[in-house]
């Protein structure tokens, strides 16, 4: 309910004044068909409305969601509330894929494709440790993995933005990585959109395995639950939306590791809880941060930076809250 | 009825033999406790015939192979209660025990008002019904090992298996437990337990299957086969066996 109110809010928010007269004016235009805006004045609110902040908003909810649902099932798999969707070098493989995009200068759809399948390369490398080790079960050796591929990835990373470009280059890639919602466009989203939504959807009902996941293999086993299969397409879905993100706005960090936490603290440690809440919760997170991160100054802030200082706040916050209800 | 029927069960670990070529049968209402030393194969051969390890030789439930049935077929007709563990996340107690109904629903359904019911009921017959609301990692141990068996319960298995159920309960928690397992059986439920009190099992079981170093030393009847040679044998330990008036047996060690 929250979330569906403060999309209506973030409509008005932004370069362009929209005043809330003008809005219902033109809900009741595209509704019942009847206004008393000028034929002018609908044209660019049409604009504003359809190409700019529409996109915008369902991009930064959509993103908010993935990144706490990736972020929870990550902690649940991996026994370990530290766990952000970072962890088996999915963000580390996106980043060095869109800064090889970049320094290629290929064309805007083919850093995306190179995004999304370094993604999923950085995490299959990580998964290929667990088959050359001597214990293909252990989590610690996956986790390594990770660890390892993510610095692999970021060293790439490095050495490409060395060598690139330092006056054309060098800054879109850093400004990449800071993560930012200003390249939302309509043809992206609608290309994501339902792997997206999709991943969600399914992380959301295989939630209730995580419970006893969690408790250790063998007596999830026990329980009645296929631990392999869960844990596969778990770790494919988590990966899967998190590359997009990456595809659609860059590194936005400090979401998948704080949503799960501030949900568990409102609502409980149930998994089959806490998955679907984080993504109405990231949604909610990540759309006050973009509209603060429009409104604030002058010019823009890559929303990375304002998630970290927004996160921590809304932590706060809800740390306190939750002492007085939960002890 | 027969429920579970191994034959010429074998199990190596790196080269090491645990198990050798145990035959084991498990017939519906008993109670049978697997004893031995510490690294005998008591839990190794739980967790073989609960299907989470591989081993040589034939396993049927029901006269149906092992590895015919599913992970959630399997969980239908064996529930497992674990050593005591601490869980990760503050899951509350109904949680902890709706997990039992896992095996029972699909992918794609959320536990329904009768998967609570069931999980309220197991809560009631145990008598922790109060502690529905409490976080689980903040119970002391033995409502824990409470809750797990209700969580088994609500698995609805036939077969409950418990390895050391009453290891780190206090003195008064440990016979509680028991008494509780002995009502439970006569209910028709059906347990095989590891313990390492002669006496526990004396006191809570009718079968007995004893271990030495991965081979059987003797099994059957408790009151026929405990006795003072094979715990002698088994732990090295002279003990008297005594039996009182009331028909129950107790073990006391001689030192």
């Amino acid at each position: 309910m929250f979330l569906i109110g403060l999309i209506h809010l973030s409509f008005f928010i932004g370069k362009y004044p929209i005043s809330l007269n003008e809005y219902v004016q033109f809900l009741k235009y595209y509704f019942l068909n009847e206004t008393t805006l000028t034929e002018d004045k609908i044209e660019v609110l049409n604009n504003i409305f359809f190409n700019v902040r529409f996109p915008r908003i369902i991009t930064a909810v959509l993103i908010g969601a993935s990144l706490g649902v990736a972020g929870s099932t990550f902690q649940a798999i991996f026994v370990n509330p530290l766990v952000s969707p970072g962890i088996l070098g999915v963000l580390a493989g996106s980043s060095f894929g869109a800064a090889l995009g970049l320094v290629l200068s290929l064309p805007w759809f083919g850093v995306q494709i190179l995004t999304f399948v370094f993604g999923f390369c950085a995490v299959l490398l990580s998964i290929t440790f667990l088959f050359i080790s001597k214990r293909p079960k252990s989590t610690i050796i996956l986790i390594l993995g990770g660890i390892i591929s993510s610095a692999l990835f970021t060293s790439f990373l490095a050495i490409l933005k060395y060598s690139s470009d330092p006056y054309d280059v060098l800054p879109t890639i850093v400004f990449w990585l800071m993560g930012t919602l200003s390249y939302s466009d309509k043809n992206t989203l609608a290309l994501v959109f339902v792997p997206m939504v999709f991943g969600i959807v399914i992380l959301s009902f295989s939630s209730k395995y995580l419970n006893a996941l969690s408790l250790g293999d063998e007596e999830a086993k026990s329980l009645g639950v296929n631990v392999k299969y869960i844990k596969i397409y778990s770790i494919f879905f988590a990966t899967l939306i998190s590359s997009l993100t990456v595809v659609l706005a860059g590194v936005i960090g400090w979401i998948g590791l704080i949503i799960p936490h501030i949900t568990r603290l409102l609502f409980g440690a149930d998994n089959k809880i806490v998955v679907p809440l984080s993504a109405i919760i990231g949604g909610i997170f990540l759309l006050s941060s973009d509209m603060l991160s429009r409104s604030l100054f002058e010019y823009e802030i890559p929303i990375g930076i304002l998630t970290s200082i927004v996160g921590i706040f809304m932590f706060i916050f809800v740390f306190i809250k939750a002492k007085q209800t939960i002890c | 009825m027969l429920l579970i029927d191994a034959k010429r069960i074998s199990f190596s670990y790196q080269e090491k033999q645990i198990l050798n070529n145990i035959d084991f049968q498990l017939y519906q209402g008993d109670v049978l406790s697997l004893v031995g030393q510490n690294g005998c194969g008591k839990t190794t051969l739980l967790k073989i015939l609960l299907g989470l390890l591989k081993s040589k030789g034939s396993i049927t439930i029901l006269s149906k192979q092992i590895e015919t049935y599913s992970n959630k077929e399997l969980a239908k007709l064996i529930s497992y209660v674990p050593q005591m563990h601490q869980t990760p996340f503050d899951y509350t107690v109904l949680d902890v025990v709706l997990m039992g109904r896992l095996a029972h629903i699909g992918l794609f359904s959320n536990f329904s008002l009768k998967d609570k019911k069931t999980a309220l009921n197991s809560l009631e017959e145990i008598g922790v019904r109060h502690l529905i609301d409490k976080t689980f990692s903040k119970l002391s141990g033995g409502e824990k090992q409470l809750v797990l068996i209700a969580r088994a319960l609500t698995q609805e298995a036939k077969i409950i298996f418990m390895d050391e159920p009453v290891t780190g309960l206090d003195y008064g928690n440990q016979l509680k437990l028991l008494k509780l397992l002995k009502e439970l059986s006569k209910k028709g439920h059906t347990f095989v337990k590891t313990t390492h009190y002669p006496d526990h099992a004396l006191y809570a079981s009718n079968k007995v299957l004893m271990l030495k170093n991965g081979k059987i030393l003797d099994e059957g009847d408790i009151y026929l086969k405990l006795t003072q040679q094979n715990i002698k044998s088994l732990y090295d330990v002279d003990v008297e066996i005594i039996s009182k008036e009331n028909g129950y047996k107790y073990c006391i060690p001689n030192v």
